[in-house]
């Protein structure tokens, strides 16, 4: 995603030859046979998605997507990814904090811990959360079957997020400011506002963008979680669904079809990002 | 970076509430939940395993999902390793918009995918599926959509791993390699390989976990029929729904292990390759 800025003056002339713009015809057959496995496998799916959604015309979807119960989905969803996302901008910056500036035993266990929720199947994630949340809690805490329990199916699908793209940004970061801040009297709390913050404010911006995507499209944690009720705890995914099962495709696609429409505006939100931060590095 | 944490400013009380706060959000998030999951599975000491382990409709599902792991991150590992090299070392027109597309698997609903899917391959009316249907190729409902849903979902995580790795090494090697008389199977295989090595292992370790719990896209392209189709995340569904929890959490603990296994190799090469 950075070659272009990454990739060093060429030294020699020779160099220019075999690459730098040119491709070889192995390399131009090679391209070729990896986009049509793309297309073939992402490009062209996802294609039909947005083609089956407006087969029925523009009343067709937006009917399918303003339907009530579909509505409620879609609030629900977008709002819990924004309410989750907001915890884990402060939490994800709080634990690579803790991460790359503590020193403490055991550390490298909360590492492992970090990654967990992204490798865990995800019904093996609701599965688990139920164990300690649900009818059967150690804590007597039951929260299954409510909009909790989505609350907390997405923070733990997405807490790796914000930590991963905080940390090594953090972990780069030249101390001689902040140094120097604190020498001038500034307060902790001032000198993280006003020194730190602004160099990880990028990365967090990118991890939120990861994580509020992730939780709208996020599925299986939830289906032993939340009880998929409809208008109070089903979630958008959950809806595209049922439609599937009742053979209703075209409205399966326009619901789909919404869920592209965030993933993309955060994909390019996310590339925006990307390129200025690399433009600061 | 350990040896600059030294100044007395940050030995504050601050410093450890923070730390406790970091500590106990982990500890209710992840790792008492996944303790229970364990104790869980052994509530009747290893009867619950035994119970999966001699069920043949649960054996047929742990070989499924293997089989179909192994081949999404052989199909992924070759694609990845590709388009990293091409996306790094070449210029083409569509770059840009390529290297964004490909992370587009990542931030959509395992739904979306499988429903995507569906309406290409299925045999009914999608695109491409009736053809392929009466030339005796069945995708969906079949092990060959199983396969598609697994390596879409997981198709970025190589190519992430792989393409700063290549951007760090930069190309003189493979200049030097190729003035001496090597062709371009010879330099792949004597300089890159061995220089992106690292990244790669990460992707294929992380691409096999994805691969091994893919839940959602799965169970719309596999129509769940026990004994053919259904996976093991599948059956942690099925087994908890219908009141076998011993199984549910057997099942899920298996996986819950491999997940875990693959996170700890990583995090146990990671380091090494850091330095």
């Amino acid at each position: 995603m950075t070659s272009a800025t990454l990739a060093p003056a060429p030294t020699a002339l020779k160099r220019r030859r075999g690459r730098d713009g040119r491709l070889t015809r192995t390399s131009g057959l090679g391209l070729g046979i990896a986009m049509l496995w793309f297309s073939l496998l992402v490009l062209i799916p996802l294609a039909a998605v947005v083609t089956t959604a407006v087969t029925g015309g523009w009343s067709g979807f937006w009917d399918a997507v303003t339907n009530e119960q579909t509505a409620a989905a879609i609030r629900l969803t977008v709002g819990t990814a924004f309410l989750v996302t907001l915890v884990n901008i402060v939490m994800g910056t709080l634990i690579a904090w803790v991460l790359v500036r503590d020193r403490f035993f055991g550390q490298r266990a909360l590492e492992v811990l970090i990654d967990i929720p992204f490798a865990l199947p995800t019904i093996v994630a609701g599965l688990v959360l139920l164990s300690l949340y649900g009818p059967d809690s150690p804590l007597g805490v039951d929260i299954a079957n409510t909009r909790i329990a989505v609350f907390l199916a997405f923070l733990f699908v997405t807490l790796p997020f914000i930590v991963r793209t905080v940390q090594p940004v953090l972990a780069e970061l030249d101390r001689d400011a902040e140094d120097a801040a604190a020498s001038l009297g500034a307060s902790r709390l001032t000198t993280f506002r006003r020194i730190t913050l602004p160099s990880i404010a990028p990365a967090i911006a990118a991890g939120a963008a990861l994580s509020f995507a992730r939780g709208v499209s996020e599925y299986g944690s939830l289906v032993l979680l939340s009880g998929n009720l409809p208008m109070r705890t089903e979630v958008t995914s959950v809806r595209i669904l049922s439609s599937i099962e009742n053979d209703n495709l075209p409205g399966a696609a326009a619901v789909a079809t919404v869920l592209l429409a965030i993933s993309f505006v955060v994909i390019v939100a996310l590339d925006i990002i990307q390129r200025r931060v690399v433009r600061r590095g | 970076m350990a040896d600059r944490t030294a100044p007395a400013r940050t030995r504050g009380p601050s410093r450890y509430v923070i730390r406790l706060v970091v500590i106990a959000y982990l500890f209710f998030l992840v790792a008492w939940p996944v303790y229970l999951v364990g104790k869980n599975a052994f509530s009747d000491g290893f009867e619950n395993l035994r119970g999966i382990i001699e069920d043949p409709d649960i054996v047929h599902a742990l070989n499924l999902t293997i089989t179909v792991a192994i081949i999404a991150v052989v199909i992924n590992t070759v694609f990845g390793v590709g388009i990293s090299l091409l996306l790094v070392r070449y210029q083409f027109p569509g770059k840009r918009l390529l290297s964004a597309l490909l992370d587009v698997p990542l931030s959509v609903s395992p739904i979306v995918v499988g429903l995507a899917l569906v309406l290409v391959y299925g045999g009914r009316n999608g695109w491409f599926g009736p053809t392929l249907e009466s030339a005796g190729f069945q995708v969906i409902f079949a092990t060959p959509g199983i396969v598609l849903a697994t390596v879409f979902v997981a198709l970025p995580l190589v190519i992430r791993e792989v393409v700063p790795v290549l951007e760090e090494l930069g190309d003189e090697q493979e200049q030097a390699a190729r003035s001496l008389g090597a062709n371009a199977v010879q330099t792949f295989l004597r300089i890159t390989l061995p220089a992106i090595k690292w990244g790669v292992i990460y992707g294929v370790v992380l691409s096999l976990a994805r691969s091994l719990g893919e839940f959602g896209a799965v169970k719309v392209v596999s129509g769940n029929v026990l004994g053919e189709t259904r996976t093991a995340t599948l059956v942690v569904e099925e087994n908890y729904l219908n009141f076998d929890k011993g199984g549910a959490y057997a099942t899920a603990f298996l996986l819950a292990l491999v997940a875990v296994a693959c996170i700890i190799v990583v995090s146990v090469i990671r380091p090494k390759e850091d330095r």
